[in-house]
Parts: C-alpha cells; structure tokens; sequence
C-alpha cells in the first residue's frame, strides 16, 4: 500500500484489554477515514441547510453538496444519477424493492429464489413477501465445501413462474463471490427481475451496475469506509419509474392538489422528508478515499491478507475454514472458521482479551447456519478492510491457539 | 476484570459435561429458551412430583457461559420444591444484575456463584441467565 493506511483511521489508534486494537470485523461495518469524518464535519460546519428548499447561498450549497454526492456515488457503481437513490443502508433498500416493486409482479403459485446463504436482510422481506402473495420462496443451495452455487441448481429453482431472482454479490459468511452473470442470464431467460446485494462487495472490488445488468441492487455506506444511516438502493430508470413511492411527504412530490398529488421522477420521488446530508457526504467521501487508494492496490493488498490468512488457518490444530479453504480460491474480505470445541462466542470473548475484534455466530444468516455441517450452528468470522495489515494477520493467526488452552482444553 | 474468572475449569467442564443434556422421562414442564441475538437455545424438561422437582435436565446448544449455566441449574433445581426453586432462580438473576453480592447469601447456588464475574461481563449476561429465565417459564407452563 502507497501508505499505512491504518494511520488515516482514527479508531484504530486504540488499545483494547492492554493490547493493540486488530480490529477484523470490517464485514459488519468498516471504520472511517479521517477525510470521511471532516466531510462531514465540514458539511455541517459550513453549510448545514437543507437541500433542495432555500433560496439563501447556505441552502444552494447545502444542494449542490447533496446532489454533487449523488453524482460522485453514481459514478463510482457505473449508474445514472436519476438510478442512484438514498436509503438508510441495503436492507432500507433491500426493503423498499420488496414493498414497492415486487408486489407488481408477484402472484399466487408464481415464486421468488435467493441462495441458501443470504443475510437476512436479503431473505426475510422476500419470505413474508411470499406468504402474503401466496407465493413460493425457493432457496439455491450452496455446495458446502466450496460454498459456490452449482449450475445444477440455477438450472432446477429457475423456472417460468420466477418473478424475482435476488442474491448477495459477495456472501457475507462464505465471502464467495456468486455468479452474477449466470443468475442474470437466467433470470432474464424466464422474464424475472434480478436483485443484487452488493453490500460485501462495494468495498472490495470496482463495480460497474450497468455493465452487469443487474435490475436492482443495494448497499450501505458503513460497510464502505462511510458513516452509519446511508446506503444506496440503485434500480434501472425504467423499474424506478413503474414503482410506487415508499415514503411520501415533502421533497418528492410535483404538485399536490386536495385530492391528487404528482410525484417527482427518480430519484425524488423516493427520498421524502429531509435527508441525511451529513450521510451523503460522508458516502462521497468515502467513494473519493477509496479511488485516491485506487483498486489495484486494494485488491493486490486485501488478496495478499486473505490468502495468507486462509493458509494460516489451515496450518492450524483443531481449526475449521468454513467454505473453500483453498487459499488461492477468491474470497472477498471474509474469512469463517471454527475452532473445534469452543463456541464461537466463546472465542470472540477470549480474542477480544487480546485486543481482536472478530465477529461470531450466525452472522444474521440463520438459514445458512443451519444448512451448513457446523459445530454449534455457529462460526468465527475475521473479515478485512483496506487498513488491516500482515501483522493484523499474523496476531490473530498466533492468538487463536491461546483459546482452546482458555477453555481449558489439554492438546 | 479477567476472563479467567469465567472461563475456570468448573464453567468449562460444566459446559461439556453430558450429565444433565438428556430428555427427562414423564417430564411435565418444559420449555424452549432462545436468545434471538446469539443463537443459544436449550430445552429444559423437569418433571415435578408433589411440587418438588424430582429431575431437571436440558438439550439444546450454546457458548460455554449458557450450557454451563444450564448444568448447573439443573443441578441445583433436582430435590428442590417449586418454591426454593423460584427463590433460587430470583438470587440468581439478581447476582448476575449485580443486585445480590453479599457472598453468605449466595451460599445457597452452590458451584452457580462461579457464575458471579458475568455481571461484569453486559455483552455475556444474556447467556448466563437463559437458563434460568427458560427456568421461569417452563415452570408457568403445564405440559398436556
């Protein structure tokens, strides 16, 4: 890396229980750079108004700093601007697809299929979705040992009843990247819509919306190096203008009458009420960060830590990979692993003695959890984000042993 | 406040220990514990004779801190009327709020006061009173 990137962020200048802070949960939400920190800061230091209503100097540039964040967003994920709205993160968004949209298409005896490994975020809105529409919610099983989904499945769960086809572009347990393209293409075969949860993508690799043709996808800006309470939900300029609004209230409408109201086209027409300003710049700057990085170097560096990571598991007594434990098998920023006896949560407490933060459990993928052949129903996630370093690699790596002898395991 | 006080050598037997993770026969309370946000469960079964628990046992799956908790409680609760039981179970949770410290008091939990350093541990609490809590509600619960 051009730098050490762990110096740009703040909160990981910290020590934890007398250790160094090694901070691997970046999976469920990645820390903050300084220059995302003083974006925001600035935005309500400087301007502070409320876009898109004033007429004063403070509110056009309070506008400008909004939709000049839309702008900077739209670009980096290769959407429209009218394509890119804001949500509160991927499950607002996740959420506003299976409200407003999918009631269109979705009917008795038609069907919905996502993978077995999804979030919950990306499962339950499709699950109530289905008993209420009298329809059928099918699960592609992953393979367990290299947690991709095989063709053979796509081709048996996809059929001319699917109205929706949505799946994570990265698991967030099994880091996987799934084949986009093929549930694209079948997807389309039957005439069904696609959705794509990007969220442990967005942060790992260049995106480019349109060029994979996706119809919907979601994602949240603390998962990305921004601040909590704004994601993205992106739709094609076509499925945006046939969806009914969300929310409704000030800023999204054209002209109300006693009994009528026009809406605002995209994106308006689904951002009601005043917005998190704050948010959009903070995204923005996140955006702006992570280019001033560039992918090349990201991907070159986060590949290094996770093979190592996953060689180093291996070569570990009485520890599990979850999923491909081929190290030189992609994974994006998620590594899960057992440690054979111990519950997870177990582990997580003893690691955090140590100054590392890891995440574990069922990883809000209850579904995968109980599919997969794990102990406990449960797993160990270290996941990375760009300021993760070889030494955060190797203390985690040194540590995991000190849990079994915690536990009092004689080995 | 280490962890070593948690993690001693009786919580962790405990917590393997196969004694007490067993289906009670003509067991007629029972009840299904969860906690939503960490996936612990078990399933207490008692079966109480003339308003005395004559056997308490439990299946289910969780941390250390959870099933240690559970063996002991089972422990503790068999021989016990119901009324001891709902005290026991009243000093327990109050240990672990932190609202009972007087050691002569907790005397009565037996090897369960080694579950004392969770009430300094809020992000464990929930574990160690599942157990207990799924206690309450099995013995609300008549089983038809």
């Amino acid at each position: 890396m051009p730098h050490k990137i762990a110096d740009d962020f703040p909160v990981l200048n910290q020590t934890v229980n007398g250790n160094r802070l090694v901070y691997l949960d970046s999976g469920a939400t990645s820390m903050r750079p300084v220059a995302v920190l003083q974006a925001i800061d600035d935005f309500y230091k400087k301007e502070g108004a409320n876009p898109h209503r004033g007429l004063y100097d403070l509110a056009q540039r309070s506008t400008e700093a909004y939709d000049g964040s839309r702008a900077v967003v739209a670009k980096f994920i290769g959407a429209d601007y009218e394509e890119t709205i804001f949500t509160r993160n991927a499950s607002e968004s996740l959420n506003m697809i299976a409200y407003c949209y999918a009631p269109l298409v979705l009917t008795k005896g038609s069907n919905i299929v996502i993978p077995i490994s999804e979030h919950h975020s990306n499962l339950v809105p499709w699950q109530v979705l289905c008993k209420s529409h009298g329809a059928e919610l099918r699960y592609l099983y992953v393979d367990k040992s290299t947690g991709a989904i095989p063709d053979s499945e796509i081709a048996a769960k996809i059929d001319k009843n699917t109205k929706i086809v949505a799946f994570a572009h990265v698991s967030n347990v099994l880091g996987v990247m799934f084949p986009l393209e093929k549930l694209v293409a079948a997807a389309k075969a039957v005439g069904a819509i696609t959705v794509a949860d990007v969220a442990q993508s967005v942060p790992h690799m260049k995106l480019d919306l349109h060029a994979l043709d996706v119809d919907f996808a979601a994602f949240s800006g603390h998962k990305m190096y921004g601040p909590m309470g704004i994601g993205v939900l992106y739709g094609k300029r076509k499925l945006l203008e046939e969806m009914p609004p969300f929310l409704y209230g000030g800023d999204m409408i054209e002209d109300v009458r006693e009994q009528e109201t026009d809406f605002l086209p995209p994106p308006s027409k689904f951002e009601a009420g005043t917005q998190n300003g704050g948010g959009a710049v903070g995204i923005a700057a996140a955006v702006n960060y992570i280019e001033s990085i560039g992918w090349d170097a990201i991907e070159k560096h986060e590949k290094a830590l996770m093979t190592r990571l996953i060689a180093g598991l291996n070569a570990l007594p009485n520890v599990t990979v979850i999923g491909n434990n081929d190290p030189d098998a992609r994974r994006y920023g998620v590594a899960a692993f057992n440690i054979d006896g111990v519950h997870p949560h177990d582990a997580a407490t003893i690691l955090n003695d140590y100054g590392i933060a890891i995440r574990a459990g069922k990883h809000c993928a209850h579904p995968l959890l109980s599919y997969l052949d794990v102990e406990f129903k449960a797993c160990c996630r270290a996941s990375l984000g760009i300021y993760n370093t070889e030494e955060d690699i190797e203390k985690l790596l040194a540590t995991i042993p000190e849990v079994r002898r915690r536990m009092n395991f004689v080995d | 406040m280490s962890i070593d006080s948690i993690y001693t050598e009786l919580i962790t037997e405990h917590s393997r220990d196969k004694r007490n993770r067993r289906n009670v026969e003509g067991a007629n309370h029972t009840h299904h514990g969860v906690n939503p946000s960490c996936g612990d469960e078990l399933t207490l079964e008692l079966r109480v004779e003339d308003g005395k628990i004559a056997d308490a046992a439990f299946t289910g799956s969780g941390c250390a801190i959870s099933q240690a908790s559970a063996s002991m409680m089972s422990d503790i609760l068999r021989g016990r009327t119901v009324a001891e039981a709902d005290k026991l179970a009243e000093l327990f949770l109050g240990m672990i709020k932190g609202d009972v410290t007087d050691a002569a008091e907790l005397e009565e939990l037996d090897e369960a006061i080694a579950l004392q350093g969770v009430s300094k541990m809020p992000a464990r609490v929930k574990c160690a009173v599942l157990p207990w809590h799924t206690y309450q509600a099995a013995i609300g619960e008549q089983n038809v």
